[in-house]
């Protein structure tokens, strides 16, 4: 096992498109990173520049001490896990896992028993004899793995090793994986573009925009304070809420106002983030998670200054949560970041906010108890944890946390 | 009921297809009556009269033709010229096709289009050069140069189909083998050699029947001592007495080794005729 150094690993295909730009990242011995990001934002790239599939533009790959820039695939003593599993169609289950071994001529008990091993961790050992033909698709995954696992290499590569599995199943096999690096402890990059199974999966994640990292850090760090609004819109589920917003001086405290609401920000904030005080009396933009407000009538004392009223556009009973939606009167936040994760998450969402824009609207949304008593159509009063809002500079995009 | 409909619904099919086998069938059974009847038979009463006094039939023609010398030589003749072109090819166009399919290399779609140019080119217009070639370097007459001008003109259509077949064969699973620590030949073998079956056993055939089959290219470029059975039967031919006593047995003779090699490799052969449209 080793770790992997990245030094601005850089990709440029020959039609010019640049897929992976100056990309720095040292991901520590048995370390889980996973690299997340829209679709198309290089990640695959970057992942077979490491694999030695792909050919490095400029940069440099160090596995271990070592660096592998010119080494053939089969050099790098890295195993890949493929999104489509790529198992070899005429050998059984077996014959699939002791491939590598075989190529490497390792003695055939040896063989025999690293394959059982593997078999034994992933729960195939019924299906050693089949061909891959005959097995369903969490099987198929699970040889995948096994194909990886029996090598003992210096680092797993996983490009999306879930993304065909059915949801139920990509749970389980998550949780799987997860066991599975722990205990084998054997340095892995992960690549995804689902934010749910980057936080779940990596120690460390990478977020990615256009082939640029843009943030490297734990989960929660990721989650509570996201660099920049692309970081910001891109993790959590729902989406963080973001509205342009007005600072200003008030009673000591700071307040934000947006769409004919004003909130209080406790002054006890604004200290451990100094910088907010150069932003009063200047528009920024404010970033509410869904999780962070509540329906006000299950607060008891809900201070009377972080409410807002709502009109429910639209109500998602989910059992565990109730997700409200509702206007507010505030520009949406249109940055070239914003337009990144929407048309990530389709070109009908960015005509909507387009939509928004222009008649100078945002829908944001809500995550209550289910004990809530709102009603589609009706109105509602919610409250908001203001000490858990986030500011970006609407200028630069940057998160200010300082 | 479902099973009626499905019978009823196949009827037209199957009826066609009883109607091709029979049309193939009478001149093969006609030929096999024929090669064990004599002479004199054949020159006085139809063949079918064979089966009607099934002790007409006698296998005399066929030892007649075995001992007279001739035809022992040119079976080994068409063996020694057509198992060694079809395993050149085979070979020498998985791993080119191979290589035009999944190795990056500079020339790589010129050389392929100069490839499938050559495919339009007919044997014709190569005899008389080849041949004044082949006599410079003495290769003229001699089952190596038969076998090599096959090669040649086997390789381009050889090279274009098993291209063609394993290009569709998926990127990931090479790169798969490459990450399992496969160098180039070890993915040919292991990974393309075996899904590629299907396609260079379908190519094995048809050049296997080309080569056998073929009259004009031996008939060039062979002597009496090198020439193949087509060569050997159709100098049976005389132009007023049929000498149908030795031209059908050393017929059926010629038939039966293509045949065998069909019938073992049939499983094969349909599976690479629908290859491409399944997949
Ligand atoms: N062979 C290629 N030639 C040109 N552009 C490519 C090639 N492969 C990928 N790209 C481009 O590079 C970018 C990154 O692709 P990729 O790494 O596959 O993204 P991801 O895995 O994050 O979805 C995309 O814009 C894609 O269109
Ligand atoms: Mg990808």
């Amino acid at each position: 096992m080793a770790s992997i150094t990245l030094e601005g690993l850089t990709k440029v295909f020959p039609d010019g498109t640049v897929a992976v730009s100056d990309l720095n990242l040292g991901i520590e011995d048995g370390e889980f990173m996973v690299l997340v990001g829209p679709s198309g934002c290089g990640k695959t790239t970057a992942l077979r520049m490491v694999a030695g599939l792909e050919e490095i533009s400029s940069g440099v790959v160090r596995i271990g001490p070592r660096v592998v820039n010119k080494l053939s695939p089969k050099d790098r003593d890295v195993a890949m896990v493929f999104q489509n599993y790529a198992l070899y169609p005429h050998l059984t289950v077996f014959n699939n896992m002791a491939f590598s071994l075989k190529l490497k001529k390792a003695d055939k008990a040896e063989i025999k028993r690293r394959v059982k091993e593997a078999a034994q961790i992933l729960g195939l050992d019924q299906l050693l004899d089949r061909k891959p033909r005959n097995l369903s698709g969490g099987q198929r995954q699970r040889v995948a793995m096994g194909r990886a696992i029996v090598r003992e290499p210096q680092a797993f590569l996983m490009d999306e090793p879930l993304s065909n599995l059915d949801a139920k199943l990509r749970v389980q096999m998550r949780a799987e994986i997860s066991r599975i690096q722990s205990h084998l402890g054997v340095t892995t990059i992960y690549v995804t573009h689902d934010q749910v199974e980057a936080m779940t999966l990596g120690n460390r994640v990478a977020v990615i925009k256009k082939g640029i990292l843009q943030q490297v850090a734990g989960p929660q760090e990721l989650y509570e304070h996201p660099v920049n609004i692309f970081v910001a819109g891109f993790i959590g589920s729902p989406a963080m809420n973001m509205a342009e917003a007005k600072l200003s001086a008030f009673d000591g405290d700071l307040k934000v106002s947006f769409g004919g609401h004003d909130l209080r920000v406790p002054a006890a904030v604004v200290d451990h983030r100094p910088a907010l005080r150069s932003f009063v009396g200047r528009n920024v933009v404010l970033g509410i998670r869904p999780e962070d407000m509540e329906d006000a009538s299950l607060v008891p004392q809900a201070p009377a200054d972080q409410k807002l009223a709502a009109k429910v556009s639209l109500l998602e009973a989910l059992g565990s949560e109730v997700l409200v939606h509702f206007e507010v009167e505030a520009p949406v936040v249109l940055t070239e970041d914003v337009k990144e994760l929407a048309v990530d998450v389709g070109a009908e969402h960015l005509e909507n906010l387009e939509k928004q824009a222009r008649v100078g609207r945002s829908v944001f949304t809500a995550s209550l108890n289910p004990k809530t008593t709102a009603q589609k159509g009706g109105s509602i009063e919610l409250v908001a944890d203001s000490t858990r809002f986030h500011f970006f500079d609407p200028d630069t995009g940057l998160g200010i946390y300082h | 009921m479902a099973t009626v409909i499905r019978v009823l619904n196949r009827a037209p099919v199957t009826v066609v297809m009883l109607i091709i086998g029979a049309i193939w069938l009478v001149p093969t059974v006609g030929l096999l009556v024929s090669s064990f009847r004599t002479a004199a038979e054949s020159n006085t009463s139809g063949w079918w009269n064979g089966i009607a006094h099934p002790s007409q039939l006698t296998i005399e023609p066929y030892s007649n033709l075995l001992t007279g010398g001739g035809m022992l030589t040119a079976f080994k003749n068409t063996v020694l010229i057509t198992v060694p072109t079809t395993l050149i090819v085979v070979l020498v166009a998985s791993l080119a096709a191979y290589a035009f399919a999944w190795i990056r290399f500079r020339g790589r779609d010129v050389a392929f289009l100069i490839v499938v140019g050559l495919l339009v080119v007919p044997i014709q217009v190569a005899l008389i050069p080849v041949a004044t070639l082949y006599g410079k370097v003495g290769l003229f007459g001699h089952i190596p140069g038969v076998v090599l001008f096959h090669v040649a003109f086997g390789l381009p259509f050889a090279i274009f189909l098993l291209r063609n077949f394993f290009i569709g064969i998926p990127a990931d699973l090479l790169e798969a083998a490459r990450m399992d620590g496969a160098g180039e030949l070890q993915v040919f073998y292991r990974v393309v050699m075996p899904l590629g079956t299907p396609a260079i056993a379908s190519l094995a055939i048809f050049q296997f029947l080309w080569v056998w089959n073929d009259l004009l290219v031996a008939l060039v470029f062979a002597q009496t001592s090198s020439a193949p059975m087509t060569v050997f039967i159709r100098n049976q031919l005389r132009e007023f007495a049929s000498n149908i006593d030795v031209i059908a047995p050393a017929a059926f003779l010629q038939m039966i080794v293509p045949l065998i090699v069909f019938f073992a490799f049939q499983r094969y052969f349909v599976q690479g005729l629908l290859a491409g449209s399944v997949k």
